[in-house]
Formats: C-alpha cells, sequence, structure tokens
C-alpha cells in the first residue's frame, strides 16, 4: 500500500534467504535498501554509478553493483529473486583465500570483492588467469597492488577445481643486511 | 614467543571479510538529518546573489545555510579558506550553501533549487599564469589572512601563499667548480587521492555543551582543536570519534567535512547532521593532492660529482593553502635528493590557481619532487655517458654527511642507501632499452628516494595499556586504522615487550578522543615510530607495576623479578612466579585479603630535538630519521601505438627492522601499484574555463586489476634506526615515491627522448615524438 505523501509502500524481499518487509520509495536503489532499510552495511557505496563495484551483491548467483539496480525489481517476486550479501557468506573459502593472501587493507572495497569473485566460482570454476583478471577489473581497489587479490581467486578456483591451493603466495623475503 | 618479528593477520581482518567491519557510513543514528553540498558551478566569480528561498520550500528540509561574516575561516597553516563560499568563489566544486533535510534524496532535490547568481571574474588555471606579472589575484585580502601554524611567509598583492627556501653553501662556487650542467622542466598535475571511502561527517551539538562529531579524518585531534578554536569551545566539549577509516593517503587530514557538518547541525538546533560526499564531491569539492611545476639544475664534475643543485618548484595549491606551505617545507628538505650536495639553492611556492585546493597526498609532496630530481639525475648521467646507477652511487649521502636542511646524518638516521640502490640495480640488471620483437622495446629506469616525516617538533602520541583480571591486555592507542594495519603493529610491539602472545592484546580501533591518548595525526608514516615508542613506554610502565605486586606476593624486592611468557618470576630461579592473571587486578592472599589494583601502564611520546626550518636559509630539523629506498621497473614498449606495460617493478628500501614482514610487504606493494597509477594515468584535468573535467572515477582513472605488473620484487633491507621500536622505520607511504620518476626514465630510455610530464600517456608520448621529428 503505498502513502500518498512519501510515496513509499511496503514490500517484501528476500535476502540471504531471509524474507524481510521493506518500505520502499520507487526510486531506492537495492544498495539503499540493504543498508539503510536492512541494516546489511556489508555493501558499500564507492561512487554509486557503477564504476567501482564495492556495492557488488549477488542476485541469482551473478555478481551485479546493487547501486545501479532498483528494489522494486525484487520485491514480491514469486519465485523470489535471489539476493545475497556479504553477511551470507559464512566461512566461505573465497572468505579464507583473503585472508591467506592479504587481498585487502583498508577493508572498504572488500565485500565487493568477494561476492564478485563468490559469482565467478559459481559461473566459472573453469576460468583461466585472463578470465579472472577480467572479472576482477569491474572493481576498483585502492590499496592493495591487485596481485594478493588475484593469488586469492586463484587459491579459490584451484580449490573449487580439487586442486591443491596455490602456494606462491607471497612470503615476505629474507632482509639483507 | 615472539610477536615482533611475524607476519600477524591485522586484527580486524575477520570482520572485514564478514562485511561486519564498521565504517564511518555503516552506522546512521534514527533521526541524523542529512546535508548536502551546493558546490559552486564556476571556478572563479563573484557571488552576487545565492537564493535558498526555493528550496527551503521544497519538502523535507529544515534549513539551508550559505556563507556568513561570522564562520570562523579556515585553514591548517594559512586562514584563507571560508567553510562555505563568502562573496567569492575560487574553484568549480566549491561549497556555496548546505541543505540539510530529513533524507539525502530530499536534500539533493532541493540542492537543485538553489540558484547561484554571479559575475564570472578572470580565471588563473596554471601556476605559470599565477605568478606572471599582472595575473588576476585569487586572494587579494592575502595579507590578511591570520597566519594560524608558521612558519608561513605569504606574499601580498600576488597569488604566493607562502615560499620556503634553503640557501646552503654558495651556488657561485659550486658553479665554478663544475664542468657540466644539466637542467630540466617537469610538471606533475594534481591527483586525487581516490580512497573507496569517500570523506563523510556526523555533528550533533548537545545542550550540555558537548560537541559529537563522528568521521573519516586521519586526525581527530586536529579536528578537535580546530572545531574548539574556531567556535570558541573548551577541547574537551568536542568529541571526535573515528571507526575503521576506507582508505585515506592523506586526503582524511584536511579537516573540511567536520566543520561544514558543525555548521549545518548549529543551524538546526544541535540536532544530528551527516555530510556524507558522493565521489563527485569528493573529487571536486574536497582537497586533492598538490601538482607541481619544477625547474631543476644540477652542475657536476667531469667524473660526475655534484657540486651545486638550483631548485625552483610552483606548487599547484588550488583556491586554498591547506597543508601545502608544509609540504613545501617537507620538499625543502629533501630537494637535492639522496645525494651529496654542497651549494643549494631551492625555492618552493605555494601557488594560488582556480583549482580545487590540494592537502597533504601520500608522500607529502616526495613524489613529485623525486620525479623532478631524479629525471635530471638521468640527465646528467646521459650528458656524462655514465650509468644511471653509478651516477648515483658516486654521489650518494653517507653517515657524517648533512641534508639540505644542514641536518648530520648518521647509520641510524639515514639506513644504508648504498645497498638499496645496489640491490635494486642487480634485479634490473640489463640493457637500459633493448628490442625484444618487431615493435616491442623493453626498457629499464631506476630511481632513488628519501623522506623523513616532516612533523610539527612537538608532534605527540601516546598508549594506555589495562590489564584484565585473567591477564589479558587492552591496547589503547590514538591511531587511525586507515588500512595500514598500524594498530596490529602497535599490537605486536606490546605482545613483544611483555612476553605474550598477540592474541592477548586487545586493540582499540574505534577512536575516541574523549579516552584514547592523542596521537598526533595518522600520518607521514609516523604511526610505527610514534606510537610505537609510547607504547613501549607504556609497556615498561606495566611491569614495574606488575613486579611491584609480585614482589609482595614472592616476598621480595621488584629489582628481583623479570616479567616473560606471562608471568613475573625470579630472575634467579624462574620456577618462582606469580602469572599475570594472579596480579593483574591486585593479589588476593589466601584469606581473600588484596593488594594492589588493576595494573594500567601509560607511554607518551613526543618528538626529539626536531626544529621548523629557518625562514631564511631553511636550516633545521624536519624528522627524526629518513627512509632510503630504491626502485625501478621494466617496461614493454609497442614502438607504434605508444602503448606500454609496466610489466616488473622492483623495490629495495631499508626498513629498518619489518615489524609485520607481510603486512609491510602488502604495503609497499599497494604503494608501487598506485605509484604506477599515478605515472601512466592518473591527473586532475580542467578545461579552459576552469571546469573539472573528470570527477568519477570513469574518468579519473585508477589502476585496475591487470593493469599490474607480472610481477613485484620487494627487498627489505634492515639497517636499525636506533631510537625506533625494534629499529623500524616508517614504510606507509614510500611504496610508491620513485615510481613515477622510475617509469618515466624506463619510457625516456625506450623512445629516446627524455619524458618529463606526467602522466606519460600514449598520447603523450605520440605527441611528444611528433613535435620533436617536427623540429628536426
Ligand atoms: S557504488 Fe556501486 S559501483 Fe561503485
Ligand atoms: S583494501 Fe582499501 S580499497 Fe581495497
Amino acid at each position: 500500500m503505498q502513502n500518498a505523501n512519501t510515496g513509499r509502500a511496503e514490500h517484501l524481499i528476500t535476502v540471504n534467504g531471509e524474507q524481510r518487509r521493506v518500505s520502499l520509495r520507487p526510486a531506492d536503489t537495492l544498495l539503499y535498501t540493504l543498508r539503510d532499510e536492512l541494516g546489511l552495511t556489508g555493501a558499500k557505496p564507492g561512487c554509486e554509478n557503477g564504476d567501482c563495484g564495492a556495492c557488488t551483491v549477488l542476485v541469482n548467483d551473478v555478481p551485479m553493483k546493487s547501486c545501479l539496480l532498483l528494489t522494486m525489481e525484487f520485491v514480491d517476486q514469486d519465485p523470489p529473486r535471489s539476493v545475497e550479501t556479504v553477511e551470507g557468506l559464512d566461512g566461505a573459502e573465497v572468505q579464507r583465500q583473503f585472508l591467506q593472501h592479504w587481498a585487502f587493507q583498508c577493508g572498504y572495497c572488500t565485500s565487493g570483492f568477494l561476492m564478485l569473485v563468490e559469482g565467478l566460482r559459481r559461473q566459472r570454476p573453469e576460468a583461466n588467469r585472463d578470465e579472472l583478471v577480467d572479472w576482477l577489473r569491474s572493481n576498483i581497489c585502492r590499496c592493495t597492488s591487485y596481485a594478493e587479490l588475484i593469488h586469492a581467486v586463484e587459491g579459490v578456483l584451484e580449490r573449487e577445481r580439487g586442486a591443491a591451493p596455490a602456494s606462491d603466495h607471497p612470503t615476505p623475503v629474507p632482509p639483507t643486511r | 614467543m615472539h610477536a615482533v618479528g611475524q607476519s600477524v593477520a591485522r586484527k580486524e581482518a575477520p570482520n572485514k571479510v564478514t562485511g561486519r567491519a564498521r565504517y564511518n557510513g555503516d552506522v546512521t543514528p534514527v533521526g541524523t538529518l542529512t546535508a548536502v553540498i551546493v558546490p559552486s558551478p564556476h571556478a572563479h566569480a563573484k557571488l552576487r546573489q545565492v537564493d535558498v528561498e526555493p528550496a527551503r520550500r521544497m519538502p523535507g528540509v529544515v534549513a539551508v545555510i550559505t556563507g556568513q561574516d561570522t564562520d570562523p575561516m579556515c585553514g591548517e597553516v594559512l586562514e584563507d579558506r571560508p567553510p562555505l563560499a563568502r562573496g567569492t568563489v575560487r574553484y568549480h566544486g566549491e561549497p556555496v550553501a548546505l541543505v540539510i533535510a530529513h533524507g539525502e534524496a530530499e536534500a539533493r532535490a532541493a540542492a537543485r533549487r538553489v540558484t547561484i547568481d554571479c559575475v564570472p571574474l578572470p580565471l588563473v588555471a596554471t601556476v605559470e599564469e599565477a605568478v606572471a606579472p599582472g595575473a588576476p589575484l585569487v586572494h587579494p585580502e592575502l595579507g590578511a589572512y591570520r597566519r594560524a601554524q608558521p612558519p608561513v611567509v605569504p606574499k601580498p598583492r600576488t597569488n604566493i601563499a607562502d615560499h620556503a627556501k634553503i640557501r646552503r653553501g654558495d651556488p657561485t662556487k659550486g658553479w665554478a667548480a663544475s664542468a657540466v650542467a644539466v637542467s630540466g622542466h617537469y610538471t606533475v598535475p594534481q591527483v586525487d587521492h581516490a580512497a573507496m571511502e569517500t570523506r563523510s561527517a556526523r555533528v550533533e551539538i548537545l545542550h550540555d555543551g558537548r560537541v559529537i562529531v563522528q568521521s573519516t579524518t586521519q586526525a581527530p585531534f586536529e579536528v578537535q582543536k580546530l572545531l574548539a578554536q574556531s567556535f570558541h569551545l573548551q577541547q574537551g566539549q568536542v568529541i571526535v570519534d573515528v571507526p575503521l577509516v576506507g582508505g585515506a593517503f592523506g586526503g582524511k587530514a584536511a579537516v573540511q567535512l567536520e566543520v561544514l557538518a558543525y555548521l549545518a547541525s548549529r543551524a538546526v538546533n544541535g540536532r544530528p547532521v551527516q555530510l556524507v560526499n558522493s565521489r563527485e564531491d569528493d573529487m571536486a569539492t574536497s582537497p586533492v593532492g598538490i601538482g607541481l611545476v619544477a625547474d631543476v639544475k644540477l652542475g657536476a664534475t667531469r667524473d660526475g660529482l655534484l657540486q651545486v643543485a638550483e631548485l625552483s618548484f610552483l606548487l599547484d595549491t588550488g583556491a586554498y593553502a591547506d597543508s601545502t606551505p608544509r609540504v613545501a617545507r617537507a620538499i625543502c628538505s629533501e630537494c637535492t635528493g639522496p645525494y651529496r650536495v654542497e651549494h643549494v639553492r631551492c625555492d618552493v611556492y605555494t601557488v594560488y590557481t582556480n583549482h580545487t585546493y590540494a592537502t597533504a597526498f601520500r608522500g607529502f609532496g616526495h613524489f613529485p619532487l623525486t620525479f623532478a630530481i631524479e629525471r635530471t639525475m638521468d640527465r646528467l648521467a646521459a650528458t656524462l655517458d655514465m650509468d644511471p646507477a653509478e651516477l648515483r652511487r658516486k654521489n650518494l649521502l653517507g653517515p657524517g654527511d648533512r641534508t639540505p636542511t644542514r641536518m648530520m646524518l648518521t647509520r641510524s638516521t639515514l639506513g644504508n642507501p648504498q645497498t638499496c640502490l645496489d640491490r635494486a640495480a642487480a634485479l634490473l640488471a640489463g640493457p637500459a632499452a633493448q628490442p625484444i620483437g618487431p615493435h616491442t622495446v623493453r626498457a629499464r629506469g631506476l630511481a632513488l628516494f628519501w623522506k623523513t616525516s616532516s612533523s610539527p617538533p612537538n608532534a605527540i602520541s601516546g598508549a594506555l595499556v589495562s590489564f584484565n583480571q585473567d591477564g589479558s591486555v587492552n591496547l589503547s592507542t590514538g591511531t587511525i586504522e586507515v588500512g595500514a594495519g598500524t594498530k596490529t603493529t602497535s599490537a605486536q610491539i606490546l605482545a613483544e615487550q611483555l612476553g605474550i602472545d598477540v592474541n592477548q592484546v586487545h586493540i582499540h580501533t574505534h577512536i575516541n578522543t574523549k579516552v584514547d591518548p592523542e596521537h598526533w595525526k595518522t600520518v607521514a608514516s609516523m604511526s610505527t615510530f610514534m606510537a610505537g615508542r609510547a607504547v613501549m613506554e607504556a609497556a615498561e610502565d606495566a611491569k614495574a607495576q606488575l613486579k611491584s605486586v609480585a614482589a609482595i606476593a614472592l616476598k621480595c624486592a621488584p629489582g628481583d623479578l623479570s616479567v616473560g611468557q606471562g608471568r613475573v618470576f625470579l630472575t634467579a630461579d624462574p620456577r618462582i612466579y606469580v602469572t599475570f592473571s594472579d596480579v593483574a587486578h591486585g593479589y588476593s592472599y589466601p584469606g581473600g585479603d588484596a593488594v594492589g589494583g588493576q595494573i594500567m601502564g601509560r607511554g607518551s611520546y613526543i618528538m626529539r630535538h626536531l626544529t621548523l626550518l629557518d625562514e631564511d636559509t631553511g636550516e633545521g630539523h624536519p624528522g627524526p630519521s629518513f627512509t632510503v629506498g630504491a626502485q625501478g621497473v621494466e617496461i614493454d614498449l609497442d614502438t607504434r601505438t605508444w602503448q606500454y606495460r609496466v610489466v616488473r617493478a622492483v623495490t629495495v628500501v631499508d626498513a629498518g627492522r619489518a615489524i609485520n614482514p607481510a603486512g609491510a610487504r602488502a604495503m609497499l606493494q599497494g604503494g608501487m601499484c598506485m605509484g604506477i597509477g599515478l605515472a601512466t594515468r592518473e591527473g586532475v584535468l580542467y578545461d579552459r574555463d576552469g571546469q573539472r573535467l573528470n570527477d568519477q572515477l570513469r574518468t579519473y582513472k585508477v589502476m585496475r586489476a591487470g593493469e599490474q605488473p607480472d610481477a613485484y620484487v620487494v627487498e627489505l633491507v634492515e639497517t636499525p634506526q636506533i631510537d625506533a621500536p625494534f629499529g623500524a622505520r616508517a614504510l606507509g607511504e614510500h611504496g610508491l615515491l620513485a615510481i613515477p620518476a622510475a617509469v618515466a626514465a624506463a619510457v625516456s630510455h625506450a623512445i629516446g627522448r627524455p619524458v618529463d610530464h606526467l602522466p606519460i600517456t600514449p598520447e603523450s608520448l605520440w605527441k611528444l615524438v611528433r613535435s620533436a621529428e617536427a623540429v628536426q
């Protein structure tokens, strides 16, 4: 039911497998709804126009920039369109690999990259290095050198394919005096 | 059990991979109003009228404010900036009004209804135009501004906000002793910090007089002091609260949104108001990093010994000075590069233009400085027909030499530039340029950097350590976690000093000026050194307290005891001991009565023996030590398209001691990647009217995956800095410092012509080669 003054109305949305009631304006983006209405602040605003990927979530297993999606497209759907955020990851391999490979510093881009890589794992576990790098290009990290992120993704995909995880992650070089 | 020297994961890492790490924009208390900035549509204009009435009438709007004569003037060094434009706008994007509404959508809708009526003024588009005779003035009232933090030397009736200089030796003698002279002219554009988290601030003015500020700042104690001073409050009334910060790179050391949010809250009777930069605001309205135009002349003997350096730098500080006069002095301090030069004349001008104003950027002026000086060293090497590494080796500073500010160097303060250079040269061995395909040239370039802190001589840092009953400890320092891992490093230092596991140290990541001891600012890569020293002292204090309580329990003198592995034990017989938990909250006798109390260690550090630079000669002591390093790149360049790629990047740096080796490496590599971005693509662009052209991440290009080199080679040399915790030197900024110079060297070798302007794009190379061919 729409409130004539605010243009807001109540709807049902399913996020991380939980059904939630939200009050929406037709113009609300999914990023806004997740953060400001549902308290799921893992997805971050970095540009709100599709440039940075900090807001990436999974929609039916496909990574999408939630700043470019209207929440209206996700409500009252039967069957519900699945929206997954970083808060829905629980002990996933991608989280382990990011920790192991120092794939973040400030952490602000991290939720977005995690969801992007989780999407890659589900969609294209056989991706080679060129392809995985292509995927990573949709998001920006201003802190790391990208090598750490690439190592982490390789670790995830190798694990997914059943190979032993890569051991070529950066180990500190012994100092020379 | 050692904590120092271990690559322990950052403390907050598990929260960062689960979306549970909280940043300033993640928690907005219910009832918080939203303010948005109405930016100036012009780069330089007289404001005739700002009509806010239509905006005020929009739904959801609570207030609209514009610049008032009663507002305090802002400026870290020189108070030249009204928080909201007053009478004149001086850059495109300058805040003209603030709309305060119940939600962002309402505020933005209303902001579009504000009409700004103004008369354009002549534009000051470049630093060269700004210093030309008869140039229009950006600040006709320059002479009247208060100097908040001298030294600063403004030149009234010009566009020069400050002139810093070095006068050392006698250049005439230096030229007389020189057989060769080379000179170069270099330009570096303004650059954007582009931290992934944009800046934001939230302010609530309570009726008991307290002002609560929540912000993304790197300098909460500076925010506290400035707000207190500007609005006539006691410092303790202002409480600044900073959670994790999503990248900063110097851009969040400037105080801007906090003042605006304060004005907004004041306009609505103190209600909480938040101001969150959109990406466009963050790039065009909030400060960027300086641009620079440099002229460098070097004189040397026939065998390549430097005799004289004459340098002039015009720093593009944009519309306001902010911290640029301090950057200017940092440039003065290291103006010769890490080389021995007897006769030095250096002039650094902070120049106003109608560009976005500038503030600190990672490296505090040292990446453009390094670019200018290292390019000139390469010119000298070419003129002398000498290997560039060899020329540098001949001139390297060593212990006993003096810096441009006449600071005497020791092995401890300088570190070992020689080993850094030798290792980097070895890692980059090979011809300067060689064809590796029909249209591909592989080329190499090398450059050196050095940097000290250029912090105020009275910068302070504190640490508080409190014990929990179970013997674990809580650590509070005033540093901000911007991604550098500073909190984890402090925890490692404390764990090492107390002989406990780093997991037993619980850090306070969310800084609050009310309870956390002051740390000057989380800038200048000084956290490990300054907070580390404070933590060491706090550990000693806690150990003394542990011993005095344990001495009662163990029936001995405190001097008989040692501390380690979570115990206080008799040095002569370690089997006789109490655990930390036995004494952490007092020691209880078997009957239940107790002595002692909670163990609480405190540590406090203030910089030692630093002095401000003399206004006339530049003599002074700008920092506790230097970090020196050598960097190089290998590039592959396509001679048809002028496209090139950095395929390998090398850094050899004297780290003193790496407290967290993997963390240090990650910081350095991240810096190298940023350095490649600065070399190859980054730069703020304005059109002919001074309008900002690239205020988005699709137009202001930063590095993306796949553009990084195939290999990053990072080697750490370890020459301890005697007065630093475990010998550790500053490392946070240094990964990027010489990379743009090294890339320029490599590209110059590849195309056979000097490349002196950043960023180095294929288009700029095509133009360079074409214009050179046209001349021939
Ligand atoms: S916030 Fe969505 S792409 Fe940047
Ligand atoms: S970790 Fe800071 S932006 Fe990626």
